[in-house]
C-alpha cells in the first residue's frame, strides 16, 4: 500500500503506468512508476493487499499490445509487462485451484468468441483442454507461447511440410530468404524441369532458423494455402510478407529424412497436433493426397485465423469526445473529475490517477496543433 | 477460400450477363506524338499522312479523330513508307529488308457487350515480299534495299539496293519482274573510260520518275553518276557524270531540269536536255553554307511557285565545325533564307502542293516536318514562312509529364473560359516563339481529351511566381527585335517547335494537381514543397500573391533536411495574365516534395502532405489550420530529400571499378602475368561471381522502423460521422507510407451541422477553422496506404464539393452509417463510421501475389439497361493487371491485362475516369486510351471513300465521309471532319498534364 502513495503528484504519464487489475468480478485502477518499481514478488503481494485477498494463491496475466494474455510470474516478465504499457496495463487475477487461464496467441480473443473452430486450428500448447483431460504436465504451458508448428500433417505427403510461423509479439525476425531456382518434377510424361521459388538462406537467430522446420534449398509451394506455381519471385516476396503475422508455408524439404509420417503423428501426437481429432481428415481422400496443392483446408485456416490476427489498431482520441468537457471543468474549477470506477481508493491514489489524466490530455491537445485555444 | 467464392459467383448465369454489360477491356487510341518516329508519307489525293516508327508502327492520320494503326509482326523499324496514292493501300519497308503491303479494309459488324457496333476500317498487312539475295553473291547486303521508288500509275514498284542494282516489282501482287532487273555492269558498259575507271558506282541512293514522260525514271547512285533510264526501252537516255557523293535527287516539276545533293553540303542543278547523251557538268553547282566543310545535304526540294522564283527546301548541309550538331532545314527562295532550328534530328519532311497534272506550278502551301520528337508544319503562303499549330500529335512530352489528372463532365462556363484564355495565349505565344527560347517547366497543360485526338486547351505556367537562374524575363527584351538578330547571324537560326527536354530547375517540376471544376479553384503542387492556389480570371491582374510558410516538422529535434532549398520568390512578378492566377502560395518546410494534396472548394480549404507530414490551409481566411508530423523517430532517409546522395555516389563508384576491371581483363591477353594481373583476375571473376549470384529476397515483416514511413500517400476530404453516429460533419483523412491514417474532424464556420452554433457562442475564435484528431488507425500490416474514400448509407462515394448543394448530384445517404474505404497497397478495406470496425476486406497481395498501385471508384453503366449502374473499385496492380471489385461488398468481378509489368512508368502514370475509361503513357510521348466499361468507349471508328471497294460490306451501312487532311490555314485545323464515335459521351473530358 505504501507504494502508490509515495507517488504522489507525478505529472508526466511517461514516468507512470496506469494498472487495471481484475480479479473475479473486481476491478482496481491504480498507478505505478514506471522506473522504480520493486520485483515481481512485491507486485504480487500489492495486488493481494489491493484486492483484498491476502494469501490466496494467484496466476498473474496481463494482456499484451496485440490482445495476447500473458503471464507474469517472475521478474522478467514482469518488467516486459511494465515496459509494454503504454499507458494502460491490464492485468488478469486468476485464482490457482480454478481453470488455468489459457495463455498464448490471442487467447484474450479468443476466449470472446468461445473457442470456436478449433476444430480446424492446430490446437496450440495452451489449449490443451485440460477441463476433459489433464494430460501430463511436463512444464507450465501456460509459461510458453507458440512460435511454429507442422500443421495439415494427416493430408499432406510425406514429403511435404506445411510449417507455421507465428511472427506476434517476438522481435525476432522471420529471418529467411527466398530465391528463384529449378524444381525437378515427375510427370506422366516423364521428369521435368520446372522453376520454382526455393529458400536460399536462413538469418542466424531469426525465427526460422530456431524453430528448425524450415532450412536453406526448402522449396516453396504454398504461401497460406496459395499455390506458388507460375509466379515470380517478388509475387512470393510480396504474399509472404503480407501474410507474415501468420505465415504458413508448405515446402518440400531438401533434407527428405526427417519428415513426418503419418503413423507417428497419430500414436505420439508429439509433433504438433494437426488438430485430428476425430474429425473426418483422419482419413485423406485419395483426391488431397494425389494432389496436395489443392489443400483448401489451410486456406480455410488461414483466412478464420486472420479474422482475429489481423486487427488494425484504432486509436480513439478520447480529447476529442471529452475535451469540451475537460476544458470547462478546467475553466470552471478545478475540481477533480471522478472516477469511472466506484471503488473507495485512498485519495493520493486518485489524485495521482487525474494527473495523470490531465497530462494525458494536454499532450494530447499539443499534439493536435497549435490551433486548440483553450 | 476466397477463389471459391469467386468460382461459386461467376457460375451464376445472371450475374455473369451484367458484368458482360457493364465491363469490357478494350485498348482504343494513342494520344500523342508516336515514340521514336523513322518514316514518314504523304497521300495527296486522300490526303492522309503515314507515320512509321522505330517499334514497326504505321499510324495514319487524315482529318482531326481519324487515324488507323497497324502494326507489324516483327518489332523492327519502318524504314520507308510509300502510299499507293489515292487507293488506300501503302508500302512499307522495313530494317529487316522486307516489304510489306498495306491496305484499309472494312471490318464486320461486331457485337460488344451486346451493342452491335458498325464495321470499322482498319489498316491490315495483306502482302508481304523479301528481295531474295543473288547467287553467286556472298553478301547479303548487295540485295539490301535502300530506296524505293511507286511509279504514279501505281503498277511497279523500283527499287533501289546497295549492291547497285535496280529491280522491279509489280504491285500489288509484289511479283518480281525478272526481266526488267537492271543491274550495274549495263550502266558501267555505256559510260565514258575517264568516268569509269574501274570503281563501282556504288548502291543506288535516289530513285525519281519523271513528271510529265511515264515510264522514264532517274536512277542516282552513291558515286555521283545519274541516269535517266526508260523502262520500256531498258535503255539509258542520258547520263549525268556527278563526281560527288550523291544524297538525293529531285524533279523540276516540268521535267527540265533536276536537282541533286551532295555529302559535301552542295546541291547541283542539271539541265535535262534531250540532245545530249552524256552530260559531263551541271548547269550550277552551289555550296550554300561553305566556304568550310559542311555536312551532307539530306534530301532535297525544288518547289515551282507562280510568283517567280522556286522555292528550295532542304535539310542539313550546316557548317561541320560550327554548327554540326544543330538539326537544322533550310527554306530559300531568292533572297529569303530561313535555316529552321529544331530541337530534334529531323527525320523526313514533305510538301503539300498542287498534284493536279494541269497546273503548271507547284505552288506550296505548307511544309510539313517529322522530327524525332515533335511533327512541325510551316506556312509556305505566308511572308516570313510561321509555323502553325498543328490540330493533333502535339508532343505531350514537349516538357517531361510528371503526373496527370482527368476531369470529367466539365461545365460548358468553365470550358469556355479555358479556351477563351488558351487562345489568347497562342497569340502571345507566336510573338514569344519568334524571340526565341520556350523554357517551360512547371506548367499545368489541358488538353481536350472528349475526342480520339487530343488537342491543347490552354497551358498554365507556375513558373512566373519564382526566381529562377535563368530568368526568362531578362533575356526576353534581347531577343525581342529579331530582326536585327538575323542581320548578325549567319546561318539564320529560326528556333522552331515547342519540344524542351532541359528545364530551367527541376523544383518547379509539378507534383499533384487537383482542380474544383464548380468553383474553377485549382491546387498545384511541386517539387520543392510549394503549393499554389488559382482562381480562375478573365482580366489581367497585378494583384499581390499571398505567402504562408508552414513547418511540417513540428519542431522535431535531430532532424536536418538535406534536400534542396525552397524556391526563391520573385519579387516584382509581371502581371498575371488571363486565365488561371495564384492567388495563395503555400510553402511547406522542409521543401519536400509534395505528395499529397486534396482541395475542398465549399470549405476553402487546402490539405497537403510531404514525405514529413501534412498541413491544412484555409487560403480564404489565409490561415494555417493544422500542421503534423508524421516522421518515424528513426525514419534517416526522409531527412536527406529526394535523392540519398550519399548511396547512388558509392554505387556508381562500385559500378566504375568494375567497368575498370573488366576492360583491364579484357585486355589482359597482351598482358604479361605478373602477380598484380593476378590479382586484378582475381578482382574481375570476384566482380562476376557477384554479378551472376541470384536474386534474393528477404522475408520480413514491415516494421514501424522502415524507411519513408511517413510519407504521406493519400488526402481526403470528407462530410461524415467521425465523433458519433447523430452528427455529421467535415473530416480531413491522411495516409501514410506505413500504413497509418490519421482523421480529423474539421470545425468549418457555416458548414456541416449544428454543432458550429454552440462552439461559436463559446468562443470568440469560433471563427476560424479548427481541426480535432478524431481517430488514428493502424494497419497491421503496415503496407502504404494508397487512396481513402469514405461512402455514403448506400456505399455509394460521396459527391464532390458543391455537388450536393448545388444539386448536381444526388445527395448522400446521410440518414444511413456511412464507410470509409482505406486502400492499401496490399489490402482493401471497408471500415464502418463513425465506430472504425473492420466490414469487409480484401487481401490482393496475401492471395494474388500483386500490389496495389492506382485504386479508383468508376461508375460503370451498363450497355444495355439504359438506367443501370455500379460502383466499382478499380485497382491496379504492379503486375499491369487490373481488378475490379463490387462496392462496398469488396467481391471481385472481372481482371484484365491491361499494361506490362516491366513498364513502370506506364502503371505510375495511369489514371481513370469517373466513368471507367484511363490513360497510361505507352512512351514518353503518348498516352494510350483504355475503356473498361462496356458503354463509353471512346476510339476511332473512321471511314474512308476510296476509288475501290472496301472489302466485306455495302457501302451504304457504313458511315462514309472524306477526310481531309490541310493545314492552309489556321482556321481551316479548327473545323473538324470528326468522324470518330464515341459510344456516351455526355461530358467534356479533360485531361490535365503537368510538366
Amino acid at each position: 500500500m505504501s507504494r502508490p502513495q509515495s507517488r504522489i503528484g507525478i505529472k508526466l504519464h511517461q514516468h507512470v503506468i496506469e494498472v487495471k487489475s481484475k480479479f473475479e468480478a473486481e476491478y482496481r485502477r491504480f498507478a505505478l512508476k514506471r522506473n522504480s518499481h520493486g520485483g515481481f514478488q512485491e507486485f504480487y503481494h500489492l495486488l493481494q493487499s489491493l484486492h483484498l485477498i491476502p494469501g490466496v494463491e494467484v496466476l498473474l496475466g496481463y494482456a499484451d499490445i496485440h490482445g495476447d494474455l500473458l503471464p507474469i510470474n517472475n521478474d522478467d516478465n514482469f518488467h516486459k509487462a511494465v515496459s509494454s504499457a503504454n499507458p494502460l496495463l491490464r492485468i488478469i487475477i486468476t485464482k490457482k485451484e480454478d481453470e488455468p487461464e489459457v495463455f498464448g496467441t490471442n487467447s484474450l480473443q479468443r476466449r470472446k468468441k468461445g473457442l470456436g473452430l478449433t476444430g480446424l486450428r492446430t490446437a496450440t500448447i495452451g489449449s490443451t483442454h485440460s477441463r476433459h483431460k489433464p494430460s501430463l504436465l511436463i512444464g507450465q504451458p501456460q509459461d510458453f507461447r507458440q512460435i511454429s508448428s507442422i500443421i495439415d500433417v494427416d493430408i499432406l505427403p510425406e514429403s511435404h511440410r506445411r510449417v507455421r510461423l507465428h511472427k506476434h509479439g517476438t522481435h525476432k525476425p522471420l529471418g529467411f530468404y527466398i530465391r528463384d531456382g529449378v524444381s525437378v518434377r515427375v510427370t506422366p510424361q516423364g521428369v521435368e524441369k520446372v522453376p520454382g521459388v526455393f529458400i536460399s538462406r536462413l538469418v542466424r537467430g531469426g525465427l526460422a532458423e530456431t524453430t528448425g522446420l524450415l532450412g536453406v534449398n526448402d522449396e516453396i509451394l504454398e504461401v497460406n494455402g496459395i499455390d506458388v506455381v507460375g509466379k515470380s519471385l517478388d509475387q512470393v516476396t510480396d504474399m509472404m510478407v503480407a501474410n507474415s503475422h501468420n505465415l504458413i508455408v508448405t515446402v518440400k524439404p531438401s533434407n527428405q529424412r526427417n519428415n513426418v509420417t503419418h503413423r507417428v503423428t497419430k500414436s505420439s501426437g508429439s509433433v504438433g497436433s494437426a488438430g485430428s481429432s476425430g474429425s473426418a481428415r483422419d482419413s485423406p481422400s485419395p483426391a488431397a493426397q494425389s494432389n496436395p496443392i489443392t489443400a483448401s483446408n489451410s486456406i480455410a485456416e488461414g483466412d478464420s485465423e486472420d479474422e482475429e490476427d489481423d486487427c488494425d489498431l484504432i486509436m480513439e482520441n478520447d480529447s476529442l469526445l471529452t475535451h469540451q468537457v475537460i476544458n470547462s471543468n478546467l475553466r470552471d474549477s478545478h475540481d477533480l473529475r471522478p472516477l469511472p470506477q466506484s471503488i473507495s481508493l485512498p485519495n493520493s491514489m486518485a489524485a495521482s490517477m487525474i494527473s495523470n489524466h490531465n497530462g494525458n490530455s494536454e499532450e494530447s491537445l499539443r499534439e493536435d496543433g497549435n490551433i486548440i485555444s483553450l | 477460400m476466397m477463389k471459391f467464392r469467386f468460382r461459386r459467383q461467376g457460375t451464376d448465369p445472371q450475374r455473369e450477363k451484367i458484368k458482360q454489360e457493364l465491363f469490357a477491356f478494350n485498348k482504343t487510341v494513342e494520344h500523342g506524338f508516336p515514340h521514336q518516329p523513322s518514316a514518314l508519307a504523304y497521300d495527296p489525293k486522300l490526303q492522309f499522312m503515314a507515320i512509321g516508327t522505330k517499334s514497326g508502327a504505321i499510324k495514319i492520320y487524315g482529318a482531326p479523330g481519324v487515324e488507323f494503326t497497324g502494326l507489324h509482326k516483327d518489332t523492327t523499324a519502318v524504314t520507308q513508307i510509300h502510299f499507293l496514292s489515292g487507293q488506300g493501300r501503302l508500302l512499307s519497308l522495313l530494317d529487316d529488308n522486307t516489304i510489306h503491303l498495306w491496305e484499309l479494309v472494312g471490318g464486320n459488324p461486331k457485337e460488344v457487350g451486346g451493342v452491335r457496333r458498325e464495321g470499322v476500317v482498319s489498316l491490315q498487312e495483306v502482302n508481304s515480299y523479301n528481295l531474295p539475295g543473288r547467287p553467286g553473291i556472298e553478301s547479303c547486303s548487295a540485295t539490301r534495299v535502300t530506296v524505293l521508288l511507286l511509279l504514279k500509275s501505281c503498277d511497279l514498284l523500283c527499287i533501289g539496293t546497295e549492291g547497285g542494282g535496280a529491280y522491279f516489282l509489280e504491285v500489288p501482287r509484289l511479283s518480281l519482274k525478272d526481266n526488267q532487273t537492271l543491274l550495274q555492269d549495263e550502266i558501267s558498259q555505256s559510260l565514258p573510260d575517264e568516268y569509269r575507271c574501274g570503281k563501282a558506282l556504288g548502291p543506288v541512293e535516289s530513285l525519281q520518275e519523271h513528271p510529265q514522260q511515264a515510264g522514264k525514271i532517274l536512277i542516282g547512285y552513291s558515286r555521283g553518276l545519274v541516269v535517266l533510264w526508260d523502262l520500256s526501252t531498258r535503255h539509258a537516255d542520258q547520263l549525268f557524270l556527278g563526281k560527288q557523293q550523291l544524297e538525293s535527287l529531285v524533279w523540276e516539276r516540268s521535267g527540265n531540269l533536276f536537282v541533286s545533293s551532295h555529302n559535301d553540303g552542295g546541291y547541283s542543278v542539271w539541265a535535262v536536255t534531250s540532245d545530249q547523251s552524256c552530260n559531263p557538268l551541271p548547269v550550277s553547282s552551289t555550296i550554300p553554307y561553305g566556304p568550310f566543310p559542311c555536312k551532307a545535304i539530306n534530301k532535297i526540294l525544288w518547289r515551282t511557285t507562280q510568283s517567280g522564283s522556286p522555292l528550295l527546301l532542304y535539310s542539313g548541309g550546316m557548317p561541320r565545325a560550327t554548327y554540326g550538331d544543330r538539326h537544322c532545314l533550310t527554306i530559300q527562295q531568292d533572297k529569303d533564307h530561313i535555316t529552321l532550328d529544331f530541337t530534334s534530328r529531323v527525320i523526313d519532311f514533305f510538301t503539300v502542293h498542287s498534284v493536279e497534272q494541269e497546273k503548271e506550278f507547284d505552288d506550296p502551301s505548307a511544309l510539313v516536318v517529322l522530327l524525332e520528337e515533335e511533327l512541325v508544319v510551316i506556312d509556305l503562303q505566308t511572308p516570313g514562312w510561321p509555323s502553325l499549330p498543328t490540330p493533333y500529335l502535339a508532343p505531350l512530352h514537349s516538357s517531361a509529364i510528371t503526373c496527370s489528372c482527368h476531369i470529367s463532365n466539365v461545365p460548358p462556363k468553365l470550358w469556355e473560359r479555358l479556351i477563351n484564355a488558351g487562345k489568347a495565349q497562342q497569340g502571345r505565344q507566336h510573338a514569344h516563339r519568334v524571340g526565341g527560347s520556350l523554357h517551360e517547366d512547371g506548367t499545368v497543360r489541358f488538353w481536350d481529351a472528349s475526342g480520339v485526338a487530343l488537342t491543347p486547351l490552354y497551358k498554365l505556367s507556375t513558373a512566373n511566381v519564382f526566381h529562377t537562374d535563368c530568368d526568362p524575363s531578362d533575356s526576353q527584351d534581347l531577343n525581342d527585335d529579331p530582326d536585327m538578330q538575323q542581320e548578325e547571324e549567319w546561318p539564320p537560326f529560326k528556333k522552331v517547335g515547342c519540344f524542351d527536354p532541359y528545364s530551367d530547375d527541376p523544383r518547379l517540376g509539378i507534383q499533384k494537381i487537383s482542380l474544383c471544376k464548380y468553383s474553377n479553384k485549382l491546387v498545384v503542387a511541386g517539387t520543392a514543397g510549394q503549393v499554389i492556389v488559382f482562381g480562375l480570371s478573365d482580366e489581367r491582374s497585378d494583384h499581390l500573391l499571398d505567402v504562408s510558410v508552414m513547418d511540417l516538422l513540428q519542431d522535431r529535434e535531430g532532424f536536418t533536411w538535406k534536400g534542396h532549398d525552397r524556391l526563391d520568390l520573385r519579387l516584382k512578378p509581371p502581371p498575371f495574365p488571363p486565365g488561371f492566377q495564384p492567388l495563395v502560395l503555400v510553402q511547406c518546410m522542409p521543401p519536400a516534395s509534395v505528395t499529397a494534396v486534396a482541395l475542398h472548394a465549399e470549405w476553402n480549404l487546402i490539405a497537403f502532405g510531404t514525405s514529413h507530414g501534412f498541413g491544412l490551409f484555409d487560403y480564404h481566411r489565409r490561415n494555417a489550420v493544422l500542421a503534423r508530423c508524421t516522421l518515424h523517430p528513426n525514419d534517416s532517409l526522409a531527412m536527406e530529400g529526394p535523392l540519398s546522395r550519399v548511396k547512388s555516389l558509392k554505387k556508381s563508384l562500385r559500378q566504375s571499378f568494375r567497368r575498370i576491371r573488366k576492360s583491364r581483363v579484357s585486355g589482359k591477353k597482351r598482358a604479361i602475368s605478373t602477380p598484380t594481373s593476378k590479382v586484378q583476375e582475381a578482382n574481375a571473376a570476384l566482380a562476376e561471381h557477384e554479378d551472376v549470384a541470384p536474386v534474393q529476397r528477404r522475408i520480413e515483416p514491415r516494421s514501424a522502423d522502415d524507411s519513408l514511413s511517413g510519407v504521406v500517400r493519400c488526402l481526403c476530404f470528407a462530410d461524415t460521422f467521425l465523433r458519433d453516429g447523430t452528427h455529421h460533419g467535415p473530416t480531413l483523412w491522411a495516409g501514410t507510407n506505413s500504413g497509418s491514417v490519421y482523421a480529423y474532424a474539421l470545425e468549418v464556420p457555416g458548414a456541416g451541422s449544428g454543432r458550429m452554433c454552440e462552439r461559436g457562442g463559446v468562443n470568440e475564435a469560433g471563427m476560424c477553422v479548427e481541426a480535432v484528431l478524431g481517430k488514428e488507425i493502424q494497419l497491421m500490416h503496415r503496407a502504404p496506404v494508397v487512396s481513402i474514400s469514405v461512402l455514403d448509407g448506400q456505399g455509394k462515394p460521396l459527391p464532390d464539393p458543391y455537388e450536393a448543394s448545388q444539386d448536381l448530384a444526388s445527395a448522400p445517404d446521410m440518414t444511413n452509417a456511412h464507410s470509409v474505404l482505406i486502400a492499401s497497397e496490399e489490402q482493401l478495406k471497408v471500415f464502418s463510421l463513425p465506430k472504425v470496425s473492420a466490414k469487409t476486406k480484401f487481401k490482393l497481395t496475401a492471395h494474388e501475389g500483386c500490389r496495389v498501385r492506382k485504386v479508383a471508384l468508376v461508375i460503370f453503366s451498363s450497355a444495355t439497361q439504359e438506367d443501370y449502374n455500379e460502383h466499382t473499385l478499380v485497382c491496379l496492380t504492379n503486375l499491369g493487371d487490373m481488378h475490379l471489385f463490387n462496392m462496398p461488398g469488396l467481391r471481385p468481378q472481372v481482371r484484365y491485362d491491361c499494361i506490362r509489368k516491366e513498364d513502370i512508368s506506364g502503371i505510375a502514370s495511369c489514371v481513370f475516369t469517373k466513368t471507367g475509361q484511363g490513360f497510361y503513357l505507352v512512351s514518353p510521348s503518348e498516352y494510350e486510351r483504355f475503356s473498361l466499361s462496356a458503354k463509353v468507349i471512346t476510339e476511332p471508328l473512321c471511314s474512308v471513300l476510296l476509288d475501290r471497294l472496301l472489302d466485306c460490306k455495302p457501302f451504304s451501312r457504313c458511315l462514309l465521309e472524306l477526310p481531309k487532311l490541310s493545314w492552309r490555314t489556321a482556321s481551316d485545323v479548327v473545323c473538324s471532319y470528326v468522324i470518330y464515335r464515341s459510344y456516351f459521351h455526355p461530358e467534356i473530358p479533360l485531361i490535365m498534364l503537368c510538366n
